[in-house]
Order: structure tokens, then sequence, then C-alpha cells
């Protein structure tokens, strides 16, 4: 069940190679949609069947016997609420693309790899695998930025990004080879690793296998100070580009670091945890200051992503820090963190898209250029300013349910930090608040010379059934969270558990 | 959960939201007043039926909701604010739109919420959502830029102090109260009691505009009246001292939390009556005397006379709903809220003029009204804890007869002759004089509540004497400024609110924008001269190795080959291909060879 769930985005794109290139885009993005939703449901099926402990629907069958590796998948409550954001945050994207009229299909069969990829990395249970998708999302990432960006500077930033992003998994490789080698068996296997423990008297080599892997992810994540071509490839990327980088490949970072960095060097990760409160905390004040500065919007928004993902890292840092807390505490801030990944995805996906569908119209991410839009077009104000306050963490939406769990666990094991970060959601009040006010209230302004009227209309039908559901789900998560919680906390108990033998 | 808890919380949450989703062209005020009766009819049935809830949240952790005495009374008032607020507004056209209907219904709604919740994780979340939705209603003109800036101020301000209650809920657990429960703040271990208590005390001064929050309220009065009269009279701002009271037993256990409160709380009453008796502008007077009436239940929560403070809340919330929606009444018909600008406004619509004048008169604590009774019920806790807190108490309540008589003064003097009112005329006028009559019964007679339950009956009792020398108190302040109203001083340091939001901006605001964009600046370099540079860097090595390392070895083969083929060239001179020099050569060689054995044979 899973590979099906897995290929089927490859599967359907060779059925659309056999399609002309000359076809209208209808004809690749309305199969692309429907994948997505067939994911959808095969992702509920999972959801209401998955065991209360240990992997659900796992499979797995020799690939490289004499190297330890093996096609091994599975799910837990860690990985299948990322899934199910994934393919939610995929169709999402698939539905605002609908008419795509640039190389549609390219572009959808590009998105569709991608896809396969994106779902891949949160189900593989071999580091082996897990690499390969991990790098394949890499490259699918740099073809859309450098073939679909819109700026004249899409090729080098799709360059930097790339190289970036490749040197980071590279470390990452490096790491994987040190927990394999320092195994016996040799093996890559992650739930084997976890059991055997090789490395659970920490010493240089476990503090070098967490460094390289740490790196790597940190890439990936991204943590300051690594995240300069995260800014870059959101402004060139294409809003459907940007929603999914953000909203998925960054959580590949962030779940590998409670998938494989947190289980199988837990020695190192209590040694090291105060390491990575700090990077965490970090990563909130800076990219929160950073953000606040920016004029252009799809800017914004890039580095609010880096002071999202620094509450993941101040949560799963916390929890690292066995000592200091209790197991109540630890519990709250892992859970806070995978819900947070959960939330990001949402929340960002339908910023980055309602960013896409303002610059379809104004042709400028540039906020300065555009005043008074909620008397012009109350539609998109009113969904952007639910995004905006759902980002700036506010009850009622899933951040709150993340950012309150990370806080209150975090603070017992460590209060300064805690209280540093804490003013994290002070400031991106503070931009938000002040990007609110310069597109949607005041005087009546659009980017455009005065005499020549753009038509600007409100969203369409298209753009409101691709970014609602994304806002819907993140209200429904902020209200009634029990069930992602239910299944996310069973997960989170069983690292901490690992975390702490 | 309980149904009653459940439809009293969700009703106006629930059509709140619906309204603003769907924006109906039609019917908005009937749903909403309907609406708005529905919950009265809850909140007073809640009082009866004291409903309890738990539901699972967290970890350990429940969302908990609870009507008990406190909270009785506040979800009664909140209510009835709802409904007078929301019926006054029905007759501004201008406010008959369904975001605004909604964003009023779910600002009650979290109100609710916020002082029904029993664990922290609700009291925060419902707390956060009502700063929110203050901004969108402080900003409901969305073409007026300082309506947008004082809704902006309003919800940073009160979310830095917001802070502190994300700090206390860690606290909580952290001092081993894992169900994170309000009640069980005095049992919290160690420090974490102080860092807990500390974090409460700042959301809730944040939240009720005390000292050095207060500014904030300043830039709110931007907002519609109606949305004022809201703010000011049984939520927001009341949200702050009604946490104080519910936490004033976990104030009292650390020992410095309730001196600190109650001095915080007085301080505020007696400054922030100053900067209001110095506004020239009618609604900035109501806000500032807002904060300093509020300081009073600050102060009530500080010396742990809670039924005073209650009753303060109850008493302020009817006096101050009524002169908001009257000056907002005048505001939309006479277009101006300056007080020289409403010169006999009173006289032009007596019946609001009369219930505003039952409202000030109210406000300065003139007996036998509402906060007379209630002003004491709190100074008489205040006397028990020291001379010093309840001498200033009293100094408070003379300034408050001051900015109230004024008020009155500049409303009832005669119209300048060229005076017009605006173009909204006298509709809706009637329908406003009910409410605002009604209103004005309540804030007079909200003594009586004193005689009520124990939750309002105040202890320690005022004497006779503290309730004599009060109400001349007031008397007097009240005359004596009636004779100087159109010639009090205004000095710049209390027309600006202390200079509060100029000391924030320059502190705060300003040097957090600056280091934004210093970094932002270091960012994109360290992007350009590290990062690309490191990419650079490796090309520009690629071209070193090429020109150097590359090049050499390639040098050093050409040598090679160079050298061979001159070897070669060399070799090949004696090949002429004539014999007689090849004879020539092979005799050289030979006589070589012969010298060289003669040599090795001399040699062993």
């Amino acid at each position: 069940m899973l590979s099906v769930l897995v290929f089927l985005p490859v599967v359907v794109a060779l059925a659309l190679t056999a399609l002309p290139a000359t076809s209208t885009p209808r004809r690749y993005t309305v199969p692309w949609v429907v994948t997505g939703l067939l994911q959808l449901v095969l992702v509920a099926v999972m959801w209401l069947q998955l065991p209360t402990s240990g992997y659900g629907f796992v499979e797995q069958v020799a690939w490289i016997p004499s190297a330890g590796i093996s096609y091994h998948l599975g799910v837990d409550g860690l990985s299948l609420p990322l899934v199910a954001m994934t393919v939610v945050v995929f169709t999402a994207t698939a539905i605002y693309s609908l008419r795509e009229d640039r190389r549609p299909k390219s572009y959808v069969l590009l998105f569709l790899a991608l896809q396969t990829v994106s779902v891949g990395v949160f189900v593989a249970l071999d580091l082996i695998l897990f690499f390969l998708f991990f790098d394949l999302s890499i490259v699918f990432m740099y073809f859309v930025i450098a073939g679909w960006g819109h700026g004249s500077r899409a090729r080098s930033a799709a360059l930097t990004f790339f190289l970036y992003t490749f040197l980071g998994s590279l470390a990452l490789l490096l790491g994987f080879i040190l927990i394999y080698l320092a195994a016996t068996p040799h093996t890559f296997d992650i739930p084997a690793l976890a059991a055997l423990n090789p490395l659970a008297a920490g010493g240089p080599l476990a503090g070098a296998a967490l460094l390289a892997i740490g790196v790597g992810l940190a890439v990936k994540t991204p943590l300051v100070p690594f995240h300069t071509w995260l800014p870059p490839a959101h402004t060139e990327a294409p809003a459907a580009g940007s929603a999914v980088l953000a909203g998925v490949l960054l959580k590949m970072g962030t779940y590998g670091f409670v998938r494989i960095a947190m289980p199988l060097l837990p020695a190192s990760w209590r040694q090291f945890a105060g390491v990575v409160v700090v990077l965490g905390v970090v990563s909130v004040v800076y990219g929160a200051l950073v953000a606040l500065a920016q004029t252009d919007l799809k800017r914004m928004i890039a580095y609010t992503s880096v002071n999202h993902m620094g509450y993941v890292l101040l949560g799963v840092g916390a929890a690292g820090l066995v000592a200091e807390t209790d197991a109540q505490a630890r519990q709250l801030a892992t859970t806070g963190a995978v819900t947070q990944m959960v939330s990001h995805g949402l929340i960002t996906g339908a910023l980055f898209l309602l960013a896409g569908a303002l610059h379809e119209r104004g042709r400028t991410y540039d906020m300065g250029a555009y005043g008074g839009l909620a008397a012009r077009t109350p539609r998109f104000a009113g969904l952007f300013a639910v995004a905006a306050f759902a980002s700036l963490g506010l009850p009622g939406f899933s951040g709150f349910i993340a950012e309150f769990q990370i806080f209150t666990g975090a603070l017992g094991a460590t209060p300064v930090a805690t209280a540093v970060a804490v003013v994290g959601i002070l400031l991106t009040a503070g931009l938000f608040l002040v990007a609110l006010s310069r597109m949607l209230l005041g005087e009546v302004r659009f980017p455009d010379a005065p005499g020549t009227p753009r038509p600007f209309p409100d969203l369409r039908a298209r753009e409101l059934a691709a970014v609602v559901p994304l806002l819907l789900l993140a209200t429904v998560i902020g209200l009634v969270p029990r069930f992602l919680l239910d299944l996310v906390e069973p997960a989170a108990r069983a690292v901490n558990e690992l975390v702490a033998r | 959960m309980s149904v009653l808890l459940g439809a009293l919380l969700l009703v106006p949450l629930a059509a709140g939201i619906a309204l603003i989703v769907v924006r109906p062209l039609r019917f908005v005020v009937p749903v909403g007043l309907t609406v708005a009766a529905a919950t009265v009819g809850l909140a007073v049935a809640a009082t009866l039926r004291r409903p309890q809830a738990r539901l699972p949240l967290f970890d350990g952790v429940a969302v908990g909701f609870a009507v008990d005495d406190l909270s009785a009374v506040m979800v009664v008032l909140v209510a009835l604010a709802l409904l007078a607020v929301l019926a006054f507004a029905a007759g501004d056209p201008a406010l008959g739109s369904g975001r605004f209907v909604g964003l009023v219904l779910v600002f009650a709604a979290a109100m609710l919420a916020t002082v029904t919740a029993t664990t922290l994780p609700p009291l925060l979340a419902a707390w956060e959502v009502m700063g929110a939705v203050s901004w969108a209603l402080i900003a409901h003109h969305t073409g007026d830029p300082a309506a947008a800036r004082g809704a902006r101020t309003a919800f940073l301000t009160t979310r830095t102090a917001d802070l502190g209650l994300y700090l206390a809920a860690g606290a909580v657990l952290a001092g081993g109260v894992s169900t994170l429960a309000i009640d069980a703040l005095p049992d919290v271990a160690g420090g974490w009691r102080d860092l807990a208590v500390a974090g409460i005390v700042v959301a809730a001064l944040g939240k009720s505009a005390q000292l050095p929050f207060s500014f904030w309220l300043s830039g709110a009065m931007h907002g519609p009246s109606p949305v004022s009269a809201l703010l000011h009279s049984a939520t927001m701002v009341a949200a702050g001292a009604y946490l104080l009271l519910r936490t004033s037993a976990g104030l009292e256990a650390t020992g410095w939390a309730g001196p600190l409160v109650a001095w915080v709380g007085v301080g505020t009453a007696l400054l922030l009556g100053l900067v209001a008796l110095a506004q020239s502008d009618l609604k900035q007077l109501l806000a500032a005397s807002t904060s300093a009436q509020i300081g009073f239940m600050v102060l009530a929560a500080g010396v742990g006379a809670v039924p005073g403070g209650v009753l303060q809340t109850v008493a302020h919330a009817a006096t101050k709903s009524l002169l908001f929606l009257v000056a907002g009444a005048w505001l939309v018909r006479v277009g101006t809220r300056r007080l020289d600008g409403l010169q006999g406004a009173a006289r032009r619509y007596p019946v609001l003029g009369a219930a505003f004048t039952v409202g000030a008169v109210t406000l300065a604590g003139v007996p036998p009204t509402g906060l007379w009774v209630s002003k004491d019920a709190v100074l008489a806790g205040a006397a028990a804890s020291g001379p010093a807190l309840y001498i200033v108490g009293l100094a408070a309540g003379l300034v408050s007869a001051g900015y109230a008589a004024k008020a009155v003064w500049f409303v009832w003097r005669l119209s300048p002759p060229t005076v017009q009112d605006g173009t909204v005329g006298r509709a809706g006028l009637r329908v406003q004089a009910v409410v605002a009559v009604t209103l004005a019964g309540a804030a007079a007679g909200a003594g009586l509540l004193a005689l009520g339950p124990d939750i309002l009956r105040p202890a320690p009792e005022p004497t006779v004497l503290e309730l004599v020398a009060s109400g001349a108190i007031a008397v007097i302040g009240f005359g004596v400024t009636w004779r100087v109203a159109g010639r009090l001083p205004a000095p710049a340091a209390l027309l600006s609110w202390l200079h509060l939001e100029q000391i924030a901006l320059a502190a705060a605001v300003r040097p957090t924008l600056r280091l934004a964009v210093l970094l932002a600046r270091l960012d994109d370099s360290f992007h350009h001269r590290v990062v690309l540079g490191a990419g650079r860097g490796v090309t520009r090595t690629a071209d070193e190795v090429d020109r150097h390392l590359e090049r050499g070895l390639d040098r050093g083969v050409d040598g090679v080959a160079t050298g061979a083929r001159a070897l070669g060239r060399t070799a090949r001179r004696p090949q002429t291909g004539q014999l007689h020099q090849y004879y020539a050569q092979a005799a050289v060689g030979f006589g070589v060879l012969a010298a060289l054995a003669v040599l090795l044979i001399g040699v062993s």
C-alpha cells in the first residue's frame, strides 16, 4: 500500500508522457489533481488503521544485501501527519496550477516526480533510501526553479539552491556511513540501527556522525547560518514551487532530526542538545528580525520559515535535555515540534500561493506597491489576513497548538533560551501586522502606471479552492487538535524514550 | 462537555464566524441582536446551573471551562454589554456590516471563554484571540491610516505583555502542576511560582492598560465608538483585572506580587486620572479614565479585596459603556470628538445628555451611585494594607471627580451659534436613547449589588466614615472642577499620556527596526560574500589549478617530449649514410673500448 502511495504520481507521470506536448494544460493538470486526491484517500485509510505503536504498512525487500541496504518503507505517528500534509500541499498546488500554460507537460511531470520523492522521504526506513529520495527532491526542485522561475536570476538562484543543498546532503551521507560502519552487523536499516544503538557510548565518532548529519539537515531545514540559499530560491521560484519548497522540502530537514538524529545517536543528542537549542533560538530571533526588515513579500515569508523552523529545533533540543526535565515536558516539546512541521507546511503553503496570486495580478512582490486591498479585493484580503494571523501563532490555528507545546515543554529545561524564543512570536506579529497594514489598509494602490489600469480581480474559484482547504485544515488543527495529537503523541513518546535510554 | 457551557461559548463564536465569512447583505443586525439576546439567556442560565466542562487537549493537560461565583458575574456582564453595544450600534448604519457584527460576536465569545477558562491553555488562547479581534475592530475603517496604526499599537502592546502568559504556562508546568490549572497557582513549587506570577501580572497589566502599557488605549480610540464601549467596559481591559482577581491568592502567596500590583493599580488610577483631566478630546478623556478606573480593580486584586474589585468591574462596565456609546452617538452626528466642538451637545440631545450626565456623576463616585460604593469597597481593602495606599487611592478618587465634571461641563455649555450637526441626523436615536437610559439606571444603581451574593459583598466592609469621606471628596472635586473646567491646564506630559508611546517607540520599537535592517543587510552580504564567494572561490581555485599546476605539468610533459626529440635529433646526426664515416666512428668506438679494457685490467 505504501509503495502504491509513493509511486502513484510517477506512474501517472509515465502515462502522461504518452500525451503530445501540445495538449491543453488541463489534460495534464487535471490528472495531477486526481492523483493527489487518490493519495489523500490512501492516507485517510492509513490514518484510520495505523497501529498505536511501531510502524504500520511496513514493506521490506532486499535491495543491496551485501551493503545492508533494503527497500524498507513504513509509517508511524511522526511520518503519517507529514505524509498527509505533503499530499495536501501538493494537491493544493495542483489545483492552483490548473491553468499553468508555460510548458504544462514538463511542469506537471516534474511536480509528479517531486511528489513521489517527497512522500518517499517520509516513509523511507532505510538510510540510503531516505538519502536517495532526499537528493532527488533537490534535483527536481532545481528544474522547477530554473525552468519556471520568474526572474532573470532564476537560473543562478536555482544553481545556488542546488549546490548548497546538495553539499548538505553529502554531509548527511557521510554521517550515514559513519553510523553504518559503527554498527555490527553493518546495516543502513533505521529501525535496526535504533534497536542496536551502535553509538550508545557517544564519543568522538558519534559526535562526528551527529555533526555531519546535523549540518546536512541544518542546510535543508534551514537553520542560521545555513539559510541563505532560501530567500533567493523563493524569490525566483514560481508560486507553486515556493509552496512545495517551504511546505514540504524544508520538513525533510526537521523530520530527519526526529527520525534519524535523535533515535540513532541518542548519546550525542543528549550531549549536544544545548547546541541544538541555541541554534534553534538563534534561528527564531534572527529569522524574525530579518523578515521584519524585508519589503519583498516572498522574501519576508521565506525568512519567517527560518523563524518557524527554529521553534522545531528548540522543541527537539529541549527533549534532549533529559536531566533537567520530566517526561511530560519533553513529550510536549517533541509533540509540539512535529505539530509545528505540519502546521508550517499548511500555513506557509497558503501564504506562498496567495503571494503567487498577488504576483499574477501585480507582477511584483514589492509590498510597498500595494495598498487598500481590503476594499478592492476582500476575498484576497480576508484569506491573507487569516494566513498571516495563523502564521503569527494566533490561537485557533495550528501554529499555536505547536508553539504553545514547544514553549511550555521547553521552559523547564532551558528557561533563558525559551524566554528569548518567545520574543519570536512578538516579532512575527509585528512583521505581519506591518505587512497587513501596508497591503490591505489605507489608500487603494496597485503597481501600475497611472492611466493604464491593469485589471485587478479578486481571487478566482481555482485560487480559492487551492488556498481555503490549507487554511481550513490549519484551523481545524487549531480548534480540535486531538485527531492529530492522538497520532503524534505515542510516536513522540517512543522517540523520547529512545533518546533517554 | 456541558451543553449549556458549550452553547454559551459556541453560539456567539459560530454566529460571528458565519457572519464574517458569509457577509450577508440583509438581516445582519437582527441576527446579531438575536444572538446577543440568546447569549444573555445562556449566561443567566449558566449562572444558575454552574456548568463545568473538561476536554483533553495536550498530554496530561485539559481544556477546562467552568462557571463559578466570579465567572458567573463576568459572563452575565459580558453578555449584557454585548447586547447593549449591538443594540446601540444598530443606530449607526455604517456599523451594520456582517464583518463588524461578526467580529463583535467573536470578540465577546473570546471574553466569555477567558472568564470561564480553568486551565491556562484555553485562557491564553481566548486572551490572544481577543487581542487579534481588537486589531480588526479598531482598524474597522480600513481606509484610515491612524486607525490602522492604533490597531497595530494595541495588538502589539498587548501581545508583548501576553508573552508573560506563555512563560507562566511553562513555569507552572516546570513547577510541578502538570494540569496547568489556574487555581493551582499557589501550589507551584519554588522560584517557578515567582516566574509564573510575574508572567501573569505582566500579561494582565498589559491587557488592562495599566502603567507602563496604558498608551495603547489612546490609539485604540480611532476605532468606532461602540468598539470602544465594548473594549472599555466588560471585555479586553476588564480581562486583565479579571485575571488578577482570579489569581489573587497566587499573588499573595509570592509575598511581593500583591503589593506590587496594588501600587501599580493605585498609581495608574492617580496618574492616568490626571492624564484624563488634561485631555481636550472626549474619547481620549474617557479612555484615560478607563485606565484609571481599572486601576482600582487592580488595586483590589493586589490587596485581596476581591469582592470590591468585582463590584468595581460591574459598576464601571455599565458606566463606561454608557459614556462611550453616547460619545459615539454625538461623534457621528456632531462630527467631532473635541470637547470644545461638543459644546451644547447635551442640550441638543437631552435624553442622551441626561444619561451621559448620570454616567459622569457615577464616574465621579458621587453618592449614591455604583462607583461610589465599589470604590469604597476597594479602598477599605487598601486601608487594611496600609494608610499610604488608602490616601493615594482617595487622591485618585478626587481626580476622577475632576475629569468627570470636565466632560459634563463641556457638553452642557451653550452651543456656539455656528454649530451644524452632521448628516446622520436623528435616525436610530430612539433605540440609542432607550439603551442609554437603561445603562444609566444600571450605572447609578450598581451599588445595590453590594447587598447581593458574597462575590459582590465587600470584604472588608467600608466604614461609614470612609463612605462619607469619599462621597464628600467626590462632591467637592466635582464642584471645584465645574468652576474651573474651561481653564484647566494641560501640560504636554499629561496631554501625551506621559509620553509612554514615545518612550516605547524610542526604547523598543525603533532599535528593533534598526537592528532588523542591519541584520538584513548583513544577511545579504553574508550570502553574497561568503556563500556565493565560496562558490566563486571554487571556480577561482579551478582556474588557478588550471593555470599553474595543470599548465606546469603540461610544460613538464612537453619538456620531456622536446628533450626526447632533441636527443633523437642528436642521435640521428651520425647516421650520414656514408661508409667511410661509419668506419671512422667504429674505429673511434673500438679505440674507446680498448682504452677502457686497459684501464679495467690495470685497476684490477
